[in-house]
C-alpha cells in the first residue's frame, strides 16, 4: 500500500478537522483562514513534489496519481487557497460558525482532488458528493432568506441531477459487469461496432452520465440552478462555484470520456458531435441572457454558462480526434486554469466593492475608477481576459481551444464560438464602462484587508503572465494530458 | 414464469420514472425530497440486479448500493436541515412560493 500518494488528501482531510477543533479554542478567528491556507500550502507541497512522475494506481486501481491528477489537485488548491484569502473581509461579519466555513471550504476541495484522481464509478460518485455538499451547505451560509433558497434549489437539483448520473453508472455497469474505466474500455472494445448498437442500456447509459456531469459543469439543458444559485449564494461561495465545481466536472468528463468511452473511434466520434451541439446551443443561451442582467452576480452566471460552452468546444474536438490525439483534452485544460485565474479576480474585486457598497446592482458600480482605481484595473484586466482579448490569458485560452477544434474540421463550431465572443464584449465591457466612465456616488475609498489585495493581485498579475509566458504552461497542460494519448 | 433480470429492471425505471415525475411536479420540497430517495432506491434495484445476474462473482453491484445509501443520508440531512432554515425566514416550503430571484 502506497499511502504516501495519498498525502496531498491525508494532509487536507487532516486540515480540515484541524480547523474545526481549532474553532472551538481559538479566540482569534483570523486564525483559522491562516491554518487553512497553512494546510492547503502544505498540500500542494506534497503535489508538486510528486508531479513528473510516472502514472500509478492505489487501492486496487481505485485512485490514479498521474500527471493529470495532479495538475488538478494544484488547480483545486490553489482556488481553494485564493477563496479563503478573499473571504477574510466577508467572514468577519459572521458571529458564529466561522472554523465550518473555513473547514467545509477545504473539505470540497479535497473533494474536487478526489474527483480528479479517481478512476472507478463508485469513487467518482462518493468524491463527487462529498465535494457537492459541502457546497449545498456553503450556498446557504448567510442568514438572508435569499441564501437559503439559492442553497435548497442547489441541493434539490443536485440531488436529482446525481439520481440521474447514477442511473447512468448503473447503466454502464449492468452492461460491462465492472465499475473500473480501464475495464469498461476493455470491454467497449471487445462488444465492437454492432454489439454497442444491439445495446441500447449501454448507450442509454452514457446519455445520462453526459446529463449529470452536464449538471455540474453548468451545460445546457442542465443550467437552469446557475443564475439563482450564483446570485443567493455569499460572493466568495459564488467564485468557488463558478471556477471550482466547473473544473471538477471536467475533470471526471475527461478522465471517463477518454478512458472508458475513447476507444472505438465511432463512439467517441457521436458522443463528441453530442457536446458539439450542446457547446453551440450553450454559448448563446448564456451570452443573450447574460445581456439584459443588472446584477453582476447574475450575470457572472450566465456568463459561466457560456463559458462552459467555450470548454465544451474542446470536448467536442476531443471526441472527433483520431486515436492517440490529445489536442482536445490540453486545450480544456489550458482553458480551465485561465478561466480560473480571471474568474477568480473578477469576483475577488467584486468582493470587496459589493462589501464596501453592499449591492450586487451594476450602476452601483458607476464611477469606481474614481473611488479605487486598482481594483476597477484589476476587474477590467479580469473582464477583459474572460471576453477573449489580448493582452490576458483568456486570448490565448480561446486561440488555443479554437485552433483545436478547427484542426478537427470543427468550424462551423468555432463561428458560432467567435460570433458569441462578440455578443459577450458587451456586457463585459458594460461593466467595464460603468467604472471607468459613470460619477461615482460617493468619493468614499473601498477599503480591503492585505489578504484580499494578496488575492487580487496573484490573479491579475496570473492573467497577463499566463498571456506573456502562455509557453510553458500550454507545455505543462500537453504533458498532463499525453496519458489519454497512449 | 420465473422472475428474471428484465423484472427487476422494469420495475427499477418504472420506479426511476415516478421518482423523477414527483421531484419535478411535487408543491411541497420535502415530498421532492422524498421523490429523490424513490429515484436512488431504484437506482440500488437496479444495481443489486445487475450485480446477482452480471457479474455475480463480484459484489461490486451490492458496495455501490450501500455507498449510495449512506450518501443518500447525509444528503437528505442536510436537505431538510436547509428546509427548516427556509421554513423559518419565509414560512412556507412551497417551491412555487419561493421564488424571490426570478425574474
Amino acid at each position: 500500500m502506497n499511502l504516501d500518494l495519498l498525502a496531498p488528501e491525508i494532509s487536507l482531510a487532516a486540515t480540515a478537522v484541524a480547523v474545526i477543533l481549532l474553532d472551538l479554542f481559538a479566540q482569534r478567528k483570523g486564525l483559522l483562514a491562516i491554518v487553512s491556507v497553512i494546510g492547503l500550502a502544505v498540500s500542494a507541497g506534497f503535489t508538486i513534489a510528486m508531479y513528473g512522475d510516472p502514472s500509478r494506481t492505489i487501492f486496487n486501481n481505485t485512485l490514479a496519481v498521474d500527471n493529470f491528477a495532479l495538475f488538478f489537485k494544484l488547480l483545486f488548491l490553489g482556488i481553494a487557497a485564493l477563496v479563503i484569502l478573499s473571504s477574510v473581509d466577508y467572514v468577519s461579519k459572521f458571529t458564529r460558525f466561522r472554523g465550518e466555513y473555513h473547514a467545509l471550504l477545504v473539505l470540497s476541495a479535497l473533494g474536487m482532488m478526489l474527483m480528479a484522481t479517481a478512476t472507478e464509478l463508485i469513487t467518482i460518485y462518493v468524491s463527487l458528493e462529498l465535494a457537492s455538499i459541502s457546497l449545498y451547505v456553503l450556498a446557504g451560509f448567510l442568514k438572508d432568506p435569499k441564501s437559503s433558497e439559492s442553497s435548497m434549489k442547489y441541493l434539490l437539483l443536485g440531488a436529482t441531477a446525481s439520481a440521474v448520473l447514477l442511473y447512468g453508472m448503473a447503466l454502464v455497469f449492468g452492461t460491462t459487469g465492472t465499475t473500473q474505466l480501464g475495464e469498461i474500455a476493455q470491454q467497449v472494445q471487445t462488444l465492437g461496432v454492432q454489439g454497442v448498437i444491439d445495446n441500447p442500456a449501454l448507450i442509454l447509459g452514457i446519455v445520462l452520465l453526459i446529463a449529470g456531469f452536464g449538471f455540474k459543469i453548468a451545460a445546457v439543458p442542465f443550467q437552469m440552478w446557475v443564475p439563482d444559485v450564483y446570485e443567493g449564494a455569499p460572493t466568495p461561495i459564488t467564485a468557488y462555484l463558478s471556477v471550482g465545481s466547473k473544473a471538477a466536472g471536467f475533470a471526471v468528463i475527461l478522465r471517463i470520456f477518454s478512458t472508458a468511452f475513447g476507444l472505438p473511434n465511432w463512439l467517441s466520434l457521436d458522443w463528441g458531435i453530442v457536446f458539439a451541439v450542446l457547446a453551440a446551443i450553450g454559448m448563446t443561451v448564456g451570452n443573450v441572457s447574460a445581456l439584459p442582467q443588472t446584477n453582476i452576480k447574475r450575470m457572472f452566471g450566465y456568463s459561466s454558462i457560456a463559458q462552459a460552452g467555450y470548454l465544451m468546444v474542446g470536448l467536442a474536438a476531443m471526441g472527433v480526434a483520431s486515436v492517440g490525439e490529445t489536442i482536445g483534452q490540453s486545450t480544456i485544460l489550458f482553458f480551465l486554469l485561465s478561466y480560473a485565474v480571471a474568474n477568480l479576480g473578477a469576483f475577488i474585486a467584486i468582493i470587496a466593492i459589493t462589501n464596501k457598497i453592499d449591492s450586487d446592482l451594476i450602476q452601483d458600480f458607476s464611477g469606481m475608477f474614481k473611488r479605487s482605481p486598482l481594483l476597477a484595473l484589476a476587474l477590467t484586466v479580469c473582464l477583459v481576459s474572460l471576453i477573449g482579448m489580448p493582452p490576458a490569458a483568456g486570448f490565448m485560452a480561446k486561440f488555443y481551444i479554437f485552433s483545436g477544434a478547427v484542426q478537427n474540421e470543427l468550424l462551423w463550431l468555432v463561428i458560432i464560438a467567435v460570433l458569441n465572443s462578440v455578443i459577450s464584449a458587451f456586457y463585459y465591457l458594460r461593466v467595464v464602462k460603468v467604472m471607468w466612465l459613470g460619477e461615482p456616488a460617493s468619493a468614499e475609498k473601498v477599503p480591503s484587508s492585505g489578504a484580499l489585495r494578496v488575492a487580487l493581485t496573484l490573479t491579475s498579475l496570473g492573467v497577463l503572465a499566463l498571456f506573456i509566458f502562455a509557453d510553458p504552461i500550454i507545455k505543462a497542460a500537453e504533458s498532463a494530458a499525453k496519458m489519454f494519448g497512449s | 414464469m420465473s422472475v428474471g433480470l428484465e423484472h427487476y429492471l422494469v420495475l427499477s425505471a418504472v420506479l426511476f420514472a415516478i421518482g423523477l415525475y414527483g421531484a419535478l411536479s411535487k408543491r411541497n420540497t420535502i415530498a421532492i425530497l422524498l421523490c429523490i430517495e424513490i429515484m436512488l432506491n431504484a437506482v440500488n434495484i437496479a444495481l443489486v440486479a445487475f450485480s446477482r445476474y452480471v457479474a455475480p462473482e463480484m459484489l461490486t453491484g451490492h458496495v455501490f448500493a450501500i455507498f449510495i445509501m449512506a450518501v443518500a443520508a447525509a444528503e437528505a440531512a442536510v436537505g431538510l436541515a436547509i428546509i427548516m432554515a427556509i421554513y423559518r425566514r419565509k414560512g412556507t416550503v412551497d417551491p412555487t412560493d419561493i421564488d424571490s430571484m426570478k425574474r
